[in-house]
């Protein structure tokens, strides 16, 4: 601290700042962005499919690109929309809420952000080269193999999940490691944000259900490009393996959504009932058993596979007992709003319009988990509609919440909160409206997945209603959209705590947040560490050190390089085979890998010195704001 | 986050936890073991399930030589115990000797790269290729990984040793070093387990 080095401060702007930051709350912009950019083209997706099914028989869009859809609507939504805007609020907020400069692996952290991106444009591209994934996003085998699916559709799939996966496992165990080492004093575990509680155990569930994802994606890709036999039965193969690698990656994959939606409706309803959370040890005690129990569950997407009864009824009582923590969490959301002082804003509406809508996907789910009955719901819309109420009217909800939330703290700005109560409604009705309805047009037997359906079976009003529906959620996003376009033209200058009842350290420093984060780290004295200083009095938190020069990571441009030399050897393998690039594929992809791989030296090499920020600017900033 | 918080000139006893730096690449690297071993894991159960899937290939008993794979374990495992020395002789501040100890761990681990390319040759050319069952490609696939394990291990501690050589022992070389021997012993359990599951169980099971 005494003394700084005389290094270089190279500090770059515009498009090249973007494309070479290591900074964590830039990366967390850029994720938001892409995210968003994927939730997009997957809304997109989503609304194609249900102008297909508006009437019986149509012809909106051919059978085969109706496959495409689903199948890239599905994948788009899970992989390149919901867990990249999830890691771009844990980017953006976790240093904030335990006290730290920055992420353990600042580099890392960029790394996990391009190779996310650019394995999602991967796959995107798809649509460009005229073979698009289409054997649905669970891409079972055999129907995903070379025998029925002989263009290279499976190969963007594999290839682009398996790089921007990469990025995703490496996030995952950044963001444990800043979470275990870099809590500022007196920030112990028991005192940290639900956040950050939420966000730590769904880091853990990416570590360890990741790469069972990336040894089934590799060994569809060597059945598929090296001629393996994992899922070929003519050579021995079992396809039963797959749904078993998929799906325990899969049910984790679920908890790893929703956990962090939770973390986020945890701190809007505490925030804006004006009281602590109810049962603070109760619902990280839930959060972690959830995590656990994720692990437990896989074969429950398998009941009809032929398990044997036994094995059904294991995976039965195992999920049925989710429902234990996950209640805890519903009451505990209810008693923290008890009694309390509570304030509508858009955020908490979200948050409150969360809680039942859960609670009827989770009261589904349940029914799905009783395997008898599971043989008549099995890959019909009941399923379709149970999911959805549970990552839409789950995840997607508490997504909007986190935005509205969170967004002076990362702009500086506020949304309009008169256009996103418009907002809420219509996503919220349009929401209820589509997927409501599909639990009874699943009773009925309609089938997922299904291009047409017959006029006179009884599904043509219901499905009617449910494109009306999604007419609205896409209304509602674009409302959404309007506000951000109309927000970001308004002044910079919100306070430190805009919504004036912040509880957690990141509503301590100024919106948005300097280079830096804290000018001085925080002494956390309590659970709520902001909300006990104002209790005591206080106006701002103790520091633990005086203020002085901080050192800061250099930013590079290695991390951007390392994922273009993924991409290019994805690009480059899959078109490997003899009848395409043949010998050349092979070339282009191992000059792929070789560019990464020597990034990756590249960066061993050469140290990082990095930089630091000087008093002077330090104290600059604080006048600013002060 | 300054990474000069020991004293000028004089390295700690545990170089590799001087600095937060240091702390943090060791808890990460924990942890990405922890994912290495679901990577495993999985692949494990994949060869479990399929191990049986011969086809019109060789079956295991007739492919696996004990002496071959013998070899190649006392070469790992030795590879192990020397990684273990070069750690000794860094906690000692002994550069030479951390060089000269992660010398042999690379001849060792190089040593038994080879064995494990001449073991693979030689069964392809006894018919058991990557495509010829489904037991063949899981046998590749699992082994493989592993190989793949020990050889970018191998590249690593190249780049290691060079960095040793040029700069010494400081607060920056030694997480680097520790993270090495880290996983050079992981890659030496998992092979643990390719012994015992693949070829004990292939030859006796």
């Amino acid at each position: 601290m005494a003394h700084a080095h005389a290094h270089a401060v190279k500090r770059r702007t515009g498009i090249m700042d973007w494309l070479t930051t290591v900074d964590h709350k830039k990366i967390g912009i850029m994720y938001l962005l892409a995210g968003g950019f994927f939730f997009l083209i997957g809304g997109l997706e989503a609304i194609l499919i249900r102008l297909q099914l508006m009437y019986p028989q149509s012809e909106v869009v051919s059978a085969q690109f109706y496959n495409e859809l689903i199948t890239m609507h599905g994948t788009t939504m899970i992989f390149l929309a919901a867990m990249p805007i999830i890691f771009g609020f844990m980017n953006a907020i976790i240093p904030l809420q335990i006290g730290a400069r920055d992420v353990a692996y600042p580099f890392v952290n960029a790394l996990g952000f391009w190779t996310f991106f650019f394995g999602g444009l991967l796959l995107n591209i798809s649509f460009i080269a005229g073979t698009v994934p289409d054997a649905g996003w669970t891409m079972y085998a055999p129907l995903s193999g070379t025998t029925y699916t002989e263009h290279h559709g499976t190969d963007y799939y594999v290839i682009g999940l398996q790089i921007s996966g990469i990025g995703t496992l490496i996030g995952g165990i950044n963001f444990l490691v800043t979470i275990i080492n870099m809590r500022a004093p007196g920030m112990t575990f028991m005192r940290m944000p639900m956040f950050t509680w939420a966000s730590f155990i769904t880091s853990a569930l990416i570590l360890f259900a990741f790469p069972a994802l990336t040894v089934g994606l590799a060994a569809l890709m060597f059945d598929r490009i090296f001629s393996g036999n994992f899922f070929n039965p003519s050579a021995g193969g079992n396809v039963v393996l797959w749904e078993h690698i998929f799906w325990i990656f899969g049910h984790p994959e679920v908890y790893i959504l929703i956990l962090p939606a939770f973390g986020i409706i945890s701190e809007v309803v505490s925030t804006f009932s004006r009281k602590r959370l109810f049962g603070y040890s109760s619902m990280v005690f839930a959060t972690v058993l959830i995590g656990f129990l994720g692990f437990m569950v896989w074969a429950h997407h398998m009941f009809t596979t032929g398990l044997g009864a036994i094995a059904n009824a294991l995976f039965s009582i195992a999920t049925m007992l989710i429902a234990v923590p996950t209640g805890i969490k519903i009451f505990n959301w209810l008693f923290t709003m008890w009694g309390g002082s509570i304030r509508f804003t858009v955020a908490n509406m979200f948050a409150v319009g969360f809680v039942p809508t859960f609670v009827m996907g989770g009261v589904t789910g349940v029914m799905l988990a009783v395997a008898p009955a599971d043989y008549q719901y099995h890959d019909t819309y009941f399923v379709v509609a149970h999911f959805h109420y549970v990552i839409v009217g789950g995840l997607v909800m508490g997504i909007f919440a986190g935005m509205h939330y969170w967004w002076p703290k990362m702009f500086g700005r506020m949304l309009s909160e008169k256009l996103g109560i418009w907002t809420f409604w219509m996503f919220y009705i349009g929401f209820h409206l589509t997927f409501f309805v599909q639990h009874f047009l699943g009773l009925l037997g309609m089938p997922r997945r299904i291009w047409q359906y017959l006029d006179g079976m009884g599904l043509n009003n219901l499905n009617f209603i449910s494109t009306i529906g999604a007419l609205m959620m896409g209304v509602g996003t674009i409302m959404f959209l309007i506000n951000v376009v109309i927000t970001m033209r308004k002044p910079k200058n919100l306070s430190n705590d805009p919504w004036e009842d912040g509880r957690t350290l990141e509503w301590t420093i100024p919106s948005p947040a300097p280079e830096y984060n804290f000018a001085q780290t925080p002494l956390v004295r309590g659970y709520d560490a902001w909300w006990h200083e104002k209790m005591e009095g206080n106006t701002k938190m103790t520091p633990v050190e005086p203020i002085g020069p901080i050192h800061m990571p250099s930013p590079s441009i290695l991390p951007f390089f390392m994922a273009v030399g993924l991409f290019i050897a994805g690009f480059g393998f899959m078109y490997s085979k003899p009848a395409d690039w043949g010998t050349t594929g092979l070339i282009i992809g191992a000059a792929g890998l070789l560019i990464t791989f020597g990034c990756m030296a590249l960066r061993s090499w050469f140290d990082d010195h990095g930089f630091h920020i000087e008093e002077e600017e330090i104290l600059k900033d604080q006048g600013v704001k002060a | 986050m300054s990474s000069h918080s020991h004293v000028e000139g004089q390295l700690p006893h545990e170089p590799e936890r001087a600095t937060l730096e240091g702390r943090n690449k060791i808890t990460g690297f924990w942890l990405f073991l922890g994912g290495e071993t679901v990577l495993f894991g999985t692949l494990f159960a994949a060869y479990l399930t399929l191990r049986g899937q011969i086809m019109d290939g060789p079956a295991p008993n007739e492919l696996f030589d004990f002496a071959l794979v013998a070899v190649a374990t006392a070469l790992l495992l030795t590879s192990s115990l020397t990684s273990v020395f070069s750690m000794q002789a860094m906690h000692r501040h002994d550069v030479k000797g951390l060089i000269g100890w992660l010398l042999v761990t690379l001849v060792l681990g190089a040593a038994f790269l080879g064995v494990e390319i001449y073991e693979f040759n030689h069964y392809a050319h006894m018919g058991h290729t990557f495509s010829a069952s489904a037991f063949s490609t899981s046998f590749y696939t699992l082994v493989g990984f592993h190989g793949a394990h020990v050889a970018f291990g191998l590249f690593w501690v190249i780049l290691l040793l060079l960095q040793l050589k040029q700069r010494g022992l400081n607060t920056t070389t030694a997480p680097k070093v520790y993270l090495f021997s880290l996983y050079w012993h992981f890659i030496d359990v998992v092979w643990v387990f390719i012994f015992t599951v693949v070829y004990l169980m292939g030859k006796v099971g």
